[in-house]
């Protein structure tokens, strides 16, 4: 007996809810480990849906929803989950998220529903998802594991949420459909169109991330 | 840490059970509310077909519903243009459910053609213009739409197209209220009182005076997707004719 009591661990002082370390999980993909403007993850969707802001920030929710769940169940299982088939496993948790996001949109908000539905069940192949789930939840508490969705998440909504307002108030002069400039008096405000197609998503974030690494001063190698 | 065979298949079959069950829980729960989000959606798109949709988006679901009712009367015909009362079951036919997709996959003598006349509130006689479900092909998936005719039974009130995949941008534009708006006052009748194909053409921004009244302005870049388009007009309006001819009063123009 008093050799399994050399054994245990000595209990650890219980960990803040949101201690330093834990913070680190949510702040630092939105900046210096961004998903999109430094794992160049997620991209398709980010160019994509992000025309106005409306879609977008419920992209941003489901995303943020499945992120958040499919790390908290998968870490739950990391114990369980055959190391051969865990790649599938992971796959069906987040297919199965993803579909359940898609259903509620269907019931509850079927105009975005309309608009959104490709690029909700494109979820499933987003980079991020799958990389957290790999690179985190398999070797990580569920606590900790949940917190790193959620930053993941943030990360990659604040960004398509900033190309959304680009795009939006430049191509067709609205912010949440709200028509900003008629509202200030500037009726002849002429819409740029190249903000409305894909290839103006690409110009905005190339400048947000020319932005960003002027800032931070990350290099690729 | 490598696991048996056996393991592994019994941890899949739970797996698979555990969230099949999930889904299907989900999609029992959540299935009357999207009928009625979908239901709620066809007769938006119905009255966006005779007024204009931002009026129609700005109003609340019970609104929707409420106006629905008193302006729309709606019949099913058969392709020889006579009346269909009962459904395959015995029951009333009800044109809402009548699901246009599953009746293009049958030949045209074969399927159930709803008519959704539109009408003050009140007046159900007094109709001002037929509303007809169109189904087709664009270039990547299925398009349909709503097609008012006036009651001359030549000319388009309005139009409201849907899409399930065209390109965003090019095909997709046809969703677009600028877009459908083109159709508007274009007929499928000439002087003579033959019917003539309406088209959208190939190109954008071409002037009035070269369209004339069976040309639309087309979407640059998109021709394709207006191909289908122009097919799904035409072939709808051509399968309506028997029941125009048999029930709907022509006469009526002049009161346009």
């Amino acid at each position: 007996m008093s050799t399994e009591t050399l054994e245990m661990p000595v209990a650890k002082p219980k960990e803040a809810l949101l201690s330093k370390r834990r913070k680190k999980f949510i702040t630092d993909p939105l900046n210096d480990d961004n998903p999109i403007t430094i794992q160049v993850l997620g991209i398709c969707s980010a160019l994509a849906v992000t025309t106005q802001m409306k879609p977008t920030m419920v992209m941003a929710i489901s995303v943020i929803f499945v992120l958040v769940f499919s790390n908290l169940l998968i870490s739950v299982m990391r114990n369980l989950i055959p190391g051969r088939v865990r790649i599938i496993v992971q796959l069906a948790v987040v297919a199965t998220l993803v579909t359940l996001v898609n259903e509620v949109l269907k019931a509850y908000a079927f105009d975005m529903y309309k608009e959104l539905s490709v690029f909700i069940g494109l979820i499933i192949t987003n980079c991020i998802v799958m990389g957290r789930l790999e690179a985190f939840a398999l070797n990580n508490k569920p606590y900790d594991s949940a917190l790193d969705g959620l930053g993941s998440g943030l990360g990659y909504s604040w960004i398509i949420l900033a190309v959304a307002f680009f795009r939006e108030i430049w191509g067709s002069g609205k912010v949440f459909g709200y028509p900003v400039f008629e509202a200030i008096g500037m009726d002849d405000f002429q819409a740029n169109g190249l903000m409305v197609s894909p290839v103006g998503a690409f110009i905005v974030l190339g400048i947000i991330i020319w932005v960003q690494r002027t800032k931070t001063g990350y290099v690729e190698h | 840490m490598q696991q048996s065979n056996t393991y592994i298949i019994v941890f899949s079959l739970i797996l698979t059970a555990v969230l099949g069950g999930l889904l299907s829980g989900a999609s029992q729960v959540l299935g009357p509310a999207q009928k009625k989000a979908q239901d709620l959606d066809t007769k938006k798109q119905i009255l966006g077909a005779v007024m204009p949709m931002d009026e129609v988006n700005s109003k609340t679901p019970e609104e929707i519903l409420a106006l629905y009712a008193d302006v729309i009367t709606s019949v099913v015909a058969d392709y020889q243009g006579n009346i269909i009362t009962t459904n395959d079951k015995g029951g009333p036919m009800i044109a809402e459910n009548v699901n246009v997709e599953k009746n293009y996959k049958k030949s045209q003598e074969e399927r159930q053609y709803p008519v959704f006349k539109y009408h003050k509130a009140g007046q159900e006689d007094n109709v001002e213009a037929y509303i007809l479900p169109v189904f087709g092909a664009g270039l990547w998936d299925a398009i349909w739409g709503f097609m008012a005719l006036n009651t001359n039974l030549e000319s388009v009130r309005g139009i409201t197209f849907s899409h399930r995949g065209e390109t965003p941008g090019l095909g997709a534009r046809i969703t677009e209220g600028e877009v459908m708006a083109r159709y508007v006052d274009k007929t499928f009748v000439d002087s003579n009182g033959n019917i003539v194909s309406l088209d959208m053409v190939k190109g954008e921004n071409n002037p009035e005076s070269k369209l004339g009244p069976h040309k639309v302005d087309g979407m640059s870049g998109a021709t394709l997707t207006a191909n289908g388009v122009n097919a799904m007009l035409n072939n709808y309006y051509g399968y309506y004719q028997n029941y125009f001819d048999k029930h709907a009063k022509k006469g009526a123009m002049a009161v346009n």
